[in-house]
């Protein structure tokens, strides 16, 4: 017994990583798919406030992130422009990371499809400018300044849907999907308390932690954090298996297996020191 | 003059961008909006510099034949083939440029860092040991975190999601803002320092 438990100690990373690959094909080989029961969760929060939002509000998505956070932070994105759209909200995109304005177009433009929703009167996208904070506090001034025309350059005064909007304060609600800096913590700093617009926020699982304290200062209005956060919003606005509901099982199995590793470690690391071997 | 010249341009902009934020009334928001715009004239600048270093890099990497140089010509090919592509036919949807954005840069940049899974299981592995209570606290906040962040937790015991909200609302909380309140005094005090001259390593120098 004690060698077999001396050889798990000593497991072949390899096999670790085969493991892993396993615990995420198997349940999406079988299009397993796990209840996602929301409970009182920051998701719930952003939904509730979103929800509440009046027709014709007008609403800013900041796409701040990239291809490499896309698995978490893009199935995030489809459900809160579907949800924004579904109660006849303007969405005026942007990004402040420079991938984020195509990968933020492509969710814009297939929600606004299968609604019928029309670019430049219910949405558009200005597309990726420079400068993190100092484009934010910018933007609280004029944002016609830092976007004179849109991603595709159509001129600011040739869209419809802007005639209304002047600063950062034009907006019910800024909305940040964000992988890191600048991100979400920007435009809590910038937009939300100099002037005063609220703040919700999408991220990733492991940006997550440092934002909870935003959400208890009610410096942020609701936090989806990483795929389960994702998988919350799709539960709570209907679409029925969603890329993030998918994305639950393979992750709940990838989880559990990470946690047997641990035990097994722990439990070879116990008999080692039992023998006064291990440090 | 040397130093005295970028000392004061420093100080002339820090102060007006202190006055802005307290006094945002002219002048004080004519210049501070002003100074924004330099910045990202500045900043979208620096973009072409990256770009130009990029080439430079990896065009002297293969020129002397440095270690792993093979990668080089896939990241200039690459580069180049993205940028005229986009300067010829836009960057819109349904041009080139964004269906091999959509179809080629997407997925090979979301697999690179889905790789991270593996390697974070193998170092969990390895390193998370409980070797002494604090080490215990740690690994048992840690299961509950990974259990209550996955539909699984909920189904094991319906507790699991709520202890998990709680352990991020109040501990995670309490340490995370001790820490950003650290960071924060630290950004002002080297701020102010750099603005009034004190602090003077970013000009080059060692004093």
């Amino acid at each position: 017994m004690a060698d077999i438990i001396e050889k798990l100690g000593k497991l072949d990373r390899r096999i670790i990583f085969v493991l892993i690959a396993l615990a995420v094909i198997i349940p999406i080989s079988f299009d397993l798919i796990l209840p996602n029961p929301v409970g009182a969760e920051p998701s719930r929060d952003l939904y509730d406030y979103v929800d509440a939002l009046p027709e014709g509000s007008n609403v800013l998505v900041s796409f701040d992130y990239d291809p490499s956070t896309m698995p978490e932070l893009q199935p995030m994105a489809e459900a809160l422009v579907l949800h924004l759209f579904m109660k006849n909200v303007n969405i005026v995109g942007m990004a402040l990371w420079p991938q984020g304005a195509s990968l933020g177009q492509d969710a814009m433009s297939s929600m606004a499809d299968s609604l019928g929703k029309a670019q430049y009167e219910d949405w558009c996208n200005l597309g990726y400018k420079t400068g993190g904070q100092i484009m934010i506090v910018r933007l609280g001034s004029s944002i016609s300044a830092v976007f004179p025309t849109d991603m595709d350059n159509v001129p600011w005064s040739e869209i419809p849907m802007l005639r209304n909007i002047t600063a950062l304060e034009s907006f019910s609600l800024i909305i940040s999907l964000s992988a890191g800096d600048p991100g979400i913590i920007a435009w809590v700093m910038m937009a939300g308390d100099r002037f005063g617009v609220p703040i919700g926020c999408g991220c990733t699982a492991v940006s997550a932690p440092t934002l909870y304290t935003y959400l208890q200062t009610n410096q942020m209005v609701g936090m989806l954090g990483g795929l389960k956060g994702a998988a919350d919003y799709e539960t709570l606005v209907g679409i029925k298996g969603g890329q993030a509901v998918r994305g639950m099982a393979p992750q709940s199995v990838a989880h559990l297996v990470i946690i047997l590793f641990i035990i097994i470690g722990n439990v070879a690391y116990f008999s080692q020191r039992k023998k006064g071997g291990a440090r | 003059m040397r130093l005295i010249i970028p000392l004061a341009i420093t100080f002339t902009a820090g102060m007006i961008m202190i006055l802005n934020f307290f006094v945002p009334h002219q002048p004080f928001r004519f210049l501070g909006e002003n100074l924004q715009e330099w910045y990202l004239i500045v900043a979208s600048g620096a973009i072409f510099l990256g770009a130009m270093n990029l080439m430079h890099v990896h065009f002297r990497k293969i020129k002397l034949k440095l270690k792993n140089w093979k990668y080089s010509p896939v990241t200039i090919i690459g580069f180049l083939v993205m940028l005229v592509l986009g300067l010829i036919y836009g960057v819109t949807e349904g041009r080139p440029f964004n269906y091999l954005f959509m179809n080629m840069v997407a997925p090979m940049g979301a697999t690179m860092f889905s790789l991270l899974a593996f390697f974070v299981a193998s170092a969990a592995f390895r390193a998370f040991r409980a070797s002494n209570w604090r080490a215990t606290l740690l690994l048992t906040s840690a299961f509950l975190v990974m259990l209550g962040q996955v539909p699984i937790g909920a189904m094991i015991w319906d507790k699991i999601p709520l202890i998990k909200v709680w352990l991020m609302s109040i501990p995670n909380t309490a340490g995370q803002r001790a820490v950003m309140i650290g960071a924060a005094m630290g950004v002002v005090s080297t701020s102010l320092r750099m603005i009034f001259g004190v602090e003077r390593s970013w000009l080059g120098g060692t004093d």
